[in-house]
């Protein structure tokens, strides 16, 4: 009734305005785990319209059977307490939705948390992913090249992203390949993902970030396998290797194009500790440090490691960052420069 | 005001056992409180950098020292108690004297500790571990310098005005301050000391 | 001293700011002399320990932040309603939206709240005060001098500009180095002392103040959410203080908590913020929830349907709040095991949740709705706010939520939750409650024209955002490039944002309207209330109730109405009232004082200030006021007076 016209007006203005479906990136997945995602997207959208019918429907009969008219005037409703059956039902029926999107959620997080079925076979692609200030630097240790800013695939072949930081915490996003996930400095995280499709996709850092935190773009672009075989080639032959000092420069440059080289920055300046071993085993590095009352139990998932291998990831994962070079970006442009 | 003669003193008045009530509810915000810096405290215990770590740092002596001061004042906070309940006024007096007192030399002795540590070298900006040692320390050591604040404040009423419903309160109510501290330095004692030491 | 650090420089922006602020304050100034009010000021209302003028206080600091934050807000949507806006730049865009959030959350929502649990609970529980009075007061100062640091932020020395969540590395003094984070770390604290002061006020007010006869099954459901409330508040304030505290050590003495070397762990940041952050959502739910449930069994005329069930889901939400916090960053590298536990307890809170919402429904059936303002609100909130709540559900879903994290799509849902489940309460709470405190109605004809205003908006507003989420654009971004196809719905939203702030617009003149021209309620019980709040006269006298009424059932008042069973039985005695006191008010400009030291690193002023609050503490320590009476025949003349008879 009263709120239905507005809303139904407002629902088909959308409809129109949007240029077709294939603009929501993230229901035009071009690859196993965006896809697997899509699809839980759209079951979860569907059993949600369900239950928003069902509360509409009462609404709008409560609201046009029971508003206050001529015909009802003097009647006073009578007391009621409430009645076990019917809230029984309304407890019940929400627990077994629930329960199905559980075992949803559970099943689709497992599936794109490993490599797909259809690719569990393959050896993956191992790509380092860094972001530092504004930029991505994709190192491909097997290869031996790192770009900035692109990244390049293979059709049908799984690749691992290692995702890691040189100062805040961003977000490794390609909406129509994969889901996002953080890149930290002191912990390395992982992302499976690959491509059914060839084309350029936008991949994106979706965590804010600071300043230049809108235009942290970069483009993945997936290739057919020769393709990409000449691209490595070339790359070898032809680009520059990526020196230290080199390197330094990179990241202390707020913004940069696209760059290409024939070595990593691995070599020098190796990544944070891995700790996906904790990772699967349920007591995390996270789990660590949140409750207030479950760090007892904690203790005894994750025990305390030597002194030795701890400094190894804390004491001094990356020399490099000793140096204040990311965080030049604010030192240059403090407020005055507005 | 009225005064409700059959029930303790401190709890004679509405006003009265509403503060008590009301404290108990401030020392249950206290607990997460605590809890928290606990959890940051063993999140951070392996993060000591290029730092010393705990059992590096930590000196016995001096920590025992600090654990009797504490366990006896709130012994004698509960006989300073005792004493208004019975309604001595100079006994009380002497009882808070002498746990206001420890509570001083467990700060001297907290603060040496401090010092030494800085002194070898372990600072706050050290690392994290050393962050939240400090802190965590710190905190409790807050408290407890709030604490005799705050008592003094309370002897000097005492003194001044006698063992009245509103000097019985207030000092009934420091001592569950008294003794939530201590608690809370046992918890301390065993797992940021004896759990460093071993 | 380095007088560059308290500049902001640059933007027209910043200067129209200052300039603003500037003769608002000398117009305040100026005016208050010119009427002479300075006395009347000091005595009435900074000095007041009175629960409703201190209510009225914090709602009034509502409203004003509503508009600071409303402003904020309608800046963000100019500045994305087209590609490359050049509005506003990064900078401002970025502070913007950080203050933004901060002032909505914890110096709107949860003030307005405040204010309207200050005014009604003691009321509803039948007491003549909260249980600390003076306290009270310091909570109100507290929080008051704490909106204002933060406010004062944008013309000195810079606002913060790292999200209201603040996260580390990037709100370290390394990548934010203007004081603006400092700000951040102190207004917070200061004002969430005073928070945390409330919660402890109010439970011991609930738990030992009620009327005679109303034991807990009987209290009414404002009351139930505000207790459940303030329970949160005790135990997720204290994670917060920690959490603030950690900040400020990092950021002005170089500790090493949330650093990126020596030891420091980003990761225990977000950890923290969440653990006190999403039970803060429930703290301005919750209570929303029981303003709600009186509104809409007042204009259905019925009691509330599934009383019992009602109290029992919000106990379980307030549990479940506090084991959810980790599904803001399922992104964090968890590992499946530890998202699938935090999604299914989230997704668990649905239920009680959908509990709520069905009681609602079945207390409308088969009663008989009047569509009042207050009404209109409450029932544009159950549509809406169920959007909010199954696209809860669906973000719960981990996997899902890798491609909702971060993007506008969020941003769609916690305004669809928030804004009806808080925003539209306490609007509708106001509208409610406004004849109770002022003893006159807001206009029903100019509320309705308010409301639909707003309530369309709304939808248009944010209801383009969940598409642009699933088109893959980013929270937080403050431009946008023309490929991008990001346009058109963004231009649409501020369209919407443009209605919104004209419906706040007529809803802020129906408050003069009806000053200058609603007809007076001399009856006290202007919608045929139900709970003991209307059982006393409009205005409220200074003692609430001639004499403490007893109670028999969940609607005293209403029964006491169709029953005729008389709710006072004793006689008028004397009255106890506590006196009023400005050192609440000193108190808590030491403590906007301390903040601002400490903000700009002045060690020498701060300690100053910091021994002056003790000194502060001491003196009002030593202080025996003990109140003063108010005599039975006076309180029998002014019960007369209210009645309308003559003395």
């Amino acid at each position: 009734m009263n709120k239905k016209g507005p809303l139904y007006a407002l629902f088909l203005s959308l409809v129109l305005l949007l240029p077709g479906c294939s603009s929501l990136a993230v229901l035009n997945p071009k690859g196993p785990a965006a896809r697997t995602l899509s699809d839980t997207i759209i079951l979860s959208i569907l059993v949600m319209l369900g239950v928003l019918a069902v509360v509409y429907i009462l609404y709008v009969f409560v609201l046009v059977k029971y508003r206050a008219k001529k015909s009802n005037e003097g009647y006073i409703p009578e007391h009621e307490e409430g009645n076990k059956v019917l809230e029984a039902i309304w407890i019940i029926i929400p627990i077994i939705i629930v329960a199905f999107l559980s075992v949803v959620t559970v099943k689709s997080t497992h599936a794109v948390e490993n490599v797909a079925e259809e690719y569990k076979d393959q050896d993956p692609l191992v790509i380092y992913a860094s972001s530092s200030n504004w930029k991505w630097h994709f190192s491909y240790p097997e290869e031996g090249i790192e770009t900035v800013n692109y990244v390049n695939i293979p059709v049908h072949r799984a690749v691992e992203f290692r995702l890691y930081s040189f100062g805040t915490i961003t977000s490794f996003w390609i909406p129509q390949l994969a889901g996002q996930k953080y890149a930290m400095s002191d912990m390395l995280t992982e992302l499976n993902l690959s491509a059914d499709t060839i084309g350029s996709y936008m991949g994106r850092n979706s965590n804010f970030s600071g300043k230049g935190f809108a235009h942290m773009e970069f483009e993945a672009l997936v290739m057919s396998d020769e393709e990409y075989n000449d691209w490595v080639k070339e790359v070898k032959d032809t680009a520059p290797e990526l020196t230290e000092d080199e390197f330094k420069t990179l990241l202390a440059a707020e913004h940069l194009g696209r760059k290409t080289y024939s070595s990593t920055h691995l070599t020098f300046s190796p990544p944070p500790g891995d700790h996906s071993e904790h990772m699967s085993g349920g007591g995390t590095e996270t789990d660590l440090d949140n409750g207030n009352e479950d760090h007892q139990e904690n203790k005894e998932i994750h025990p305390s490691p030597e002194p030795s291998s701890q400094t190894e990831f804390d004491g001094e994962p990356h020399p490099e960052l000793e140096e204040p070079l990311p965080s030049s970006p604010v030192d240059e442009s403090t407020h005055e420069g507005h | 005001m009225k005064i409700d003669a059959s029930k303790p003193l401190e709890y004679s008045t509405e006003e009265n056992s509403n503060k008590i009530f009301g404290f108990w509810v401030f020392l249950g915000a206290e607990i997460p409180l605590f809890a928290t810096l606990f959890t940051v405290y063993f999140v951070m215990v392996n993060r000591f950098a290029d730092g010393p770590s705990g059992p590096e740092l930590f000196e016995i002596g001096p920590v025992l020292a600090e654990t009797f001061l504490l366990l006896t004042s709130s012994f004698t906070i509960g006989l300073a108690v005792h004493a208004m309940r019975l309604g001595y006024k100079k006994a009380t007096l002497v009882f808070m004297g002498i746990t206001l007192l420890m509570g001083l030399a467990f700060i001297g002795i907290e603060i040496d500790e401090f010092f030494t540590y800085v002194h070898e070298g372990a600072t706050l900006q050290t690392s994290g571990f050393l962050s939240s040692l400090f802190v965590l320390l710190g905190t409790h050591g807050a408290h407890v310098s709030f604490g005799f604040l705050w008592g003094v404040a309370i002897m000097i009423q005492l003194w001044r005005e006698g063992i009245s419903p509103a000097t019985a309160n207030k000092t009934f109510i420091f001592s569950l301050f008294w003794h939530f501290l201590d608690v809370v330095w046992i918890f301390i004692f065993s797992f940021v000391y004896l759990k460093g030491l071993m | 001293m380095d007088l560059e650090k308290f500049k902001v420089h640059g933007e027209p922006l910043i200067y129209g700011a200052m300039i603003s602020i500037a003769l608002a304050t000398i117009g305040i100034l100026v005016g208050l002399t010119y009427f002479k009010k300075w006395g009347y000021l000091w005595r009435e209302w900074l000095t007041t320990v009175d629960h409703k003028r201190i209510g009225v206080m914090y709602i009034i600091a509502a409203l004003l932040m509503l508009f600071r934050g409303g402003v904020d807000a309608m800046m963000m949507r100019l500045q994305t309603a087209a590609p490359e806006m050049k509005f506003l730049d990064a900078q401002h865009y970025n502070e913007v939206f950080t203050t933004h959030g901060l002032i909505m959350i914890l110096f709107m929502a949860m003030p307005f709240i405040i204010g309207l649990m200050n005014v009604i609970i003691p009321l509803q529980i039948g007491a003549r005060d909260v249980a600390f009075p003076r306290l009270n007061a310091i909570s109100f100062w507290l929080f008051f001098m704490g909106a204002m640091l933060l406010n004062i932020s944008f013309v000195i020395g810079g606002s913060p500009d790292a999200g209201w969540s603040a996260y580390f590395p990037l709100a370290s003094l390394e990548f934010s180095p203007t004081v603006g984070n400092n700000y951040y770390s102190l207004a917070l604290q200061i004002s969430g002392i005073g928070t945390l002061m409330t919660g402890v006020n109010f439970i011991v007010t609930i738990l030992k103040m009620r009327a005679p006869g109303m034991t807990l099954m009987k209290m009414p459901m404002f009351t139930w959410s505000v207790l459940i409330t303030n329970i949160i508040i005790v135990f997720a304030f204290p994670v917060l203080t920690v959490a603030l505290a950690l900040m400020m050590f990092d950021r002005l003495f170089g500790s090493q908590f949330f650093t990126m070397a020596n030891g420091g762990m980003d990761m225990l940041w977000a950890n923290l913020f969440w653990v006190w952050g999403h039970p803060e959502v429930y703290i301005v739910i919750l209570p929303a929830f029981g303003i709600y449930s009186e509104i809409i069994a007042t204009f259905s005329k019925k009691n509330l349907y599934g009383y019992t069930s009602m109290v029992f889901s919000m106990v379980i939400i307030s549990l479940l709040s506090f084991v959810v916090w980790a599904h803001h960053f399922y992104t964090m590298g968890q590992g499946v095991m530890v998202n699938s536990f935090f999604s299914i307890t989230t997704m668990a809170i649905a239920v009680p949740t959908g509990v709520k919402i069905f009681n609602w429904l079945f207390t409308l059936r088969k009663g008989r709705i009047t569509f009042t303002t207050p009404m209109l609100y409450t029932l544009a909130f159950i549509p809406i706010f169920t959007i909010g709540g199954v696209t809860g559900v669906m973000l719960a879903m981990a996997s899902a939520d890798y491609q909702y994290h971060n993007t506008m799509f969020l941003v769609a849902h916690f305004h669809y939750v928030l804004i009806p489940g808080a925003v539209f309460a306490v609007i509708a709470g106001f509208h409610y409650w406004f004849p109770k405190v002022f003893g006159f109605r807001l206009n029903d004809r100019i509320g309705k024209h308010a409301f639909w205003w707003i309530a369309i908006s709304f939808n248009v507003t944010f209801f383009p955002m969940f598409f642009l989420g699933l088109m893959g654009m980013t929270r937080r971004t403050y431009t946008y490039s023309e490929e991008s196809g990001f346009g058109p719905l963004n231009m649409l939203s501020f369209v919407g944002a443009v209605g919104l702030a004209i419906g706040f617009v007529i809803l802020v003149y129906n408050i003069y309207w009806s000053t200058r021209y609603a007809p007076r309620d001399t009856t006290g019980d202007p919608w045929d209330g139900r709970t003991l709040e209307w059982a006393t006269h409009s205005p409220i006298p200074a003692y609430n109730f001639a004499v403490i009424p007893k109670v028999e059932s969940r609607d005293p008042f209403w029964e006491s109405k169709r029953k005729n069973i008389p709710l006072y039985e004793d006689k008028i005695t004397k009255i106890h009232l506590p006196n009023n006191t400005g050192k609440p008010f000193i108190l808590g400009v030491i403590f906007f004082f301390l903040g601002f030291f400490l903000v700009f690193s002045m060690w020498i002023p701060a300690i100053v200030a910091g021994v002056g609050i003790i000194i502060m503490l001491a003196v009002m320590s030593f202080e025996r006021d003990h109140g003063f009476y108010i005599s039975a025949e006076e309180v029998a003349a002014t019960e007369k007076k209210l009645r309308g008879e003559t003395v």
